[in-house]
């Protein structure tokens, strides 16, 4: 059986933060249960699809997943375990918001086979964690961090963001120091994108600038450096662009969407790789041809720190990466973008602050 | 079509300012004649293409024959010529001239004479054309028509007390225009039993016919089987058709006698066969002598021009080629550049003629184009005695080889109201001009004339002369041969490579300063890269200027939408489509328009 990661998408949440851009609104209880009672229909749908995979890990996203009554959440894992032959030791996370869990969810959590939370902080600050939209104070994540922690999970991420507005080089190091002290075992660290449809792009977008400033690109990097910095010393590593982990805690579910692994999504909006086809829940299905599937092999997998395998990409294409990149990957090495050693080709530092451009390269057409 | 009296054909041409309503008034006698309903008027029916109406200027002569029933009763035959109404068609609008006997002269009732009215009379003058004024846009507030008449008596020195006073938009008494035809411009005279005598003003090459001669029949007659010589360019054909110009419509006739206007066709395939200025003669019967005033018209100013994308040099090709068909002061050859890949030096007129060439292969041919910076003909006398005319300054010779250098100079005359002479004299020494004088016309407005390098005026002159007289200057120049300059090739390195397409002639003078503006623009133009990249000009290997593009800072996406990974492409693709339109000079990517850079210099 092939391995397959499964990503379920819960589009609700208590209130759209102001940078948000996910597909993810508030609603009313009844309008939540109609879409687990769909979701799991989409995903009994899938059963004769199902034979031929090993569920190698589950990812509930959102939006709020944790907003569901836990029957629901229930309801959602039989859907699954009914369809699908879950590997043992499948990596299963669900995403949440402090405020939303009490003792009861986390225990149903454990119970159908939850063993990683992600919750989404962005910020120890309050006045930052105001000015995102955020429903939470940082106090408030510090008793769901305990809850997380009394209910017995040991694998758990935390989202952090920096780049947002108010915030100080110094205020984003107290946010990095504060969390690494609690040691959850893996922190995720963005930086704010200010997309186009959301309150923030009214307020920011195209260089406007109302109320308080966002940092700008010199602030913005010295951040990323530091967080890496930081994070070093409590222990963690960098092994993708905005990921952080201990060691053997990295996240194997997203690691798969850098490997190209194969992932099926369920429910609205969700995106599915499946057989070298890519399609978004609702439209029309894509195949890739062998050249989308190497730009997209190059481009995803510089993301990760430990960068692509070059004898993966021989295995898998039955040609080298310098037979279709050789004066790309000369060119990025000698502009000290593009670092070639030990079989992998990887970014430099310098090549992650500017990855868009370095990746562009990769592209054929 | 015999049996026209020659006494009854008016053969003319309107002379004017930019602006002063030359097509208006040209519209209007055609509306007025009933050759055209108004409803199949289309505004200025002489200018015919797209380009000429947009920019409400004439680029090609253009004729049509009008029937006039006169109040004595008789009807005339009138054949306007429309002429070309720019500095740079200047030989064009003299042979439009010599086709015709007699010129209306427009002068717009508040603005008054103005340069190129001057320049256009003596030019009418000097063709022996009884030019007849016409005081034109009376329904203006402004408008101040004794003033004006008062003013061409005194400044050009013909009669205007009875000029009619019109407006060409409403048609207020262009009746009288039309009168005055009759009885101001003589008829035309010549032998049609006299071996033929034909002046070519215009060709035209359609894809049935052939090249269409436009041609004013001085003496003898044509007709269908006539073997006919050009005399300058010595080619021969039989006419295959003659005509005249109905609006809009070629309308063929039995033959052409002297005095009258029409056209030719004699399955000619070239119109560098039929030049602007050459006599057609019977190849059998010739006259003795071809008509005075031919000239081989030279381009003065030449850019490179590439396709914007490597493929289409064959495209480019083409399209020229069509183009040259009509355009026989069009010229182009073929040129390689390290910058720009495979493309062709092409030679203009002027910079007027190079913008309308280069209008009409973007929209005509679909075609998008990277141009050099124009320049002029520079002549090189090397060290061992070799002379050489220089179009592309990539081929400037080492300068250890080069005796000394010659530009080409013209003589202008500025016209300008007194509180902007300082400013205008201010430009004109800015631009390296050497005062001739100046004449007051009035109280309050002056001629000032000058010598002006010919590669200070093309490209930018006109408009700083409007911006630094409030659009009150007008400005006619014409060629008056070479003189010795310092000049140097100013080269500019981007990321310490020479870009042959940036390279530039330039009076020794003011080589520091443009070097210095062109690195400033350029520095606005190259968007930041991946690293830094040095801009700098030099002059041989000595360097005189010098900006940083600084590297990119920041280009990165945090996050990754999940699994959504066309999201993600789709941004990097973006990404890749804007480096598309840009030039590849070793690792860097230079916008198209950073070429034309140094046109730009001068804005403030």
């Amino acid at each position: 059986m092939k391995p397959l990661e499964l990503y379920v998408h819960i589009p609700f949440c208590v209130r759209k933060c102001k940078y948000c851009d996910f597909l993810s609104a508030p609603a009313a209880e009844q309008e939540r249960q109609s879409y687990v009672e769909s979701l799991c229909e989409e995903i009994r749908f899938f059963g004769n699809l199902a034979e031929a995979y090993r569920v190698v890990s589950i990812f509930v996203g959102g939006g709020t997943p944790s907003i569901l009554e836990p029957e629901q959440m229930e309801a959602v894992f039989a859907a699954v375990r009914d369809t699908f032959f879950v590997a043992p030791d499948a990596e299963i996370t669900v995403e949440m918001n402090p405020g939303t869990v009490d003792e009861k969810k986390l225990l149903t959590y454990r119970r159908i086979g939850v063993n990683r939370l992600s919750i989404g902080l962005q910020s120890a600050d309050n006045g930052e964690l105001m000015r995102l939209g955020r429903i939470h104070t940082f106090e408030e994540f510090l008793c769901t961090w305990h809850l997380v922690r009394a209910a017995g999970f040991h694998n758990v991420n935390v989202d952090l963001m920096s780049a947002v507005p108010g915030q100080t080089v110094r205020s984003w190091e107290r946010t990095l120091r504060t969390v690494a002290e609690l040691k959850p075992e893996h922190i995720s660290a963005y930086s704010l994108i200010i997309e186009e449809g959301t309150p923030f792009f009214e307020k920011y977008g195209d260089g406007r600038c109302e109320g308080d400033r966002l940092p700008d690109e010199d602030e913005e990097r010295l951040m990323y450096y530091r967080t890496k910095e930081i994070l070093e010393e409590y222990g963690y590593h960098r092994y993708e662009i905005s990921n952080y982990a201990r060691e053997g805690c990295e996240c194997r579910h997203n690691l798969g969407y850098w490997e190209r692994a194969e992932y099926l999504g369920i429910g609205a909006g969700a995106a599915s790789l499946m057989n070298n086809r890519r399609w978004t829940t609702g439209e029309e299905p894509q195949d890739l041809s062998r050249e989308e599937q190497m730009e997209e092999f190059m481009f995803l997998g510089l993301r990760k720190t430990a960068g692509v395998s070059k004898a993966v990409f021989e295995q898998q294409f039955g040609c080298t990466p310098e037979s279709i990149y050789g004066a790309v990957i000369l060119r990025l090495t000698a502009l000290g973008l593009l670092k070639d050693a030990d079989g992998y080709l990887r970014l430099s530092e310098r090549g992650i602050d500017v990855s868009n451009s370095v990746m562009s390269e990769f592209l054929l057409s | 079509m015999a049996g026209i009296d020659q006494k009854k054909i008016r053969n003319f041409c309107i002379i004017a300012h930019i602006d002063h309503g030359k097509s208006t008034l040209a519209d209007r006698i055609i509306e007025m004649t009933g050759l055209l309903t108004s409803r199949e008027m289309q505004s200025q029916v002489l200018d015919n293409m797209e380009l000429e109406r947009e920019r409400g200027i004439t680029i090609k002569a253009q004729a049509v024959r009008i029937v006039y029933r006169a109040k004595d009763g008789e009807e005339y035959i009138f054949n306007l010529i429309d002429t070309p109404g720019h500095v740079d068609f200047n030989y064009e609008v003299s042979r439009s001239l010599a086709a015709c006997d007699g010129a209306i002269l427009v002068v717009d009732a508040a603005q008054g004479v103005e340069a190129q009215t001057l320049a256009n009379v003596y030019l009418a003058l000097d063709h022996d054309l009884d030019v007849m004024p016409v005081i034109n846009k009376i329904d203006l507030p402004s408008a101040e028509p004794e003033r004006v008449m008062a003013e061409i008596e005194d400044v050009i020195g013909i009669e205007a007390m009875d000029a009619p006073q019109i407006s060409a938009k409403t048609g207020l008494n262009v009746e009288n225009v039309l009168e005055q035809i009759v009885e101001k411009i003589p008829a035309p005279d010549g032998d049609a039993d006299a071996p033929l005598q034909a002046l070519i003003f215009d060709s035209l090459y359609d894809s049935y016919k052939g090249v269409i001669v436009f041609c004013r029949i001085k003496e003898g007659t044509v007709k269908k089987g006539t073997p006919i010589l050009m005399m300058a360019t010595g080619a021969r054909a039989e006419v295959v058709e003659v005509g005249y110009f109905g609006a809009g419509q070629f309308i063929p006739c039995e033959e052409l006698g002297a005095g009258m206007v029409g056209y030719i066709t004699a399955s000619l395939k070239n119109v560098k066969d039929t030049r602007v200025g050459d006599t057609i003669t019977n190849a059998e019967q010739p006259c003795e002598e071809p008509l005075p005033g031919y000239k081989k018209v030279n381009p003065m100013v030449y850019c490179g021009m590439y396709p914007a994308d490597g493929a289409k040099y064959p495209d480019l090709r083409d399209a020229l080629e069509k183009l040259q068909l009509n355009d026989a002061s069009l010229q182009f050859e073929p040129e390689t550049s390290i910058a720009l890949g495979f493309g062709f030096r092409c030679g203009f007129l002027g910079l007027l003629h190079l913008e309308i060439i280069q209008e009409r292969l973007e929209r005509e041919y679909n075609l998008d184009l990277v141009t050099t910076a124009p320049g002029v003909i520079y002549k090189v006398y090397k060290t061992n005695g070799e002379v050489i005319e220089l179009t592309n300054p990539s081929n400037l010779p080492d300068p250890s080889e080069i005796e000394y250098m010659e530009e080409p100079v013209v003589k202008a005359e500025i016209m300008v109201t007194s509180e902007f002479i300082g400013a205008i004299m201010d430009l004109c020494q800015e631009r390296r001009g050497i005062y001739d004088g100046m004449e007051y016309i009035e109280e309050t407005r002056a001629v000032l004339r000058y010598h002006l390098p010919l590669n200070e005026i093309i490209y930018d002159f006109f408009d700083a002369l409007k911006s630094r007289s409030r659009g009150y200057a007008s400005f006619d120049y014409e060629l008056d041969g070479y003189v010795r300059s310092e000049l140097v090739k100013l080269d500019i390195l981007i990321n310490k490579e020479e870009v042959d397409a940036l390279s530039f002639i330039v009076h020794a003078q003011t080589a520091y300063e443009r070097g210095r503006r062109m690195c400033e623009r350029l520095k606005e133009e190259i968007p930041r890269q991946l690293f830094e990249i040095p801009i700098q000009a030099a002059i041989g290997s000595k360097i005189i200027a010098r900006e940083t593009v600084k590297a990119m800072r920041k280009d990165v996406l945090a996050k990754c939408y999940g699994g959504d990974i066309t999201r993600k492409k789709k941004l990097l693709e973006k990404q890749k489509e804007g480096k598309k339109r840009m030039r590849q000079v070793g690792n860097v990517e230079i916008p198209q328009k950073a070429f034309m850079s140094v046109l730009k210099l001068d804005d403030k």
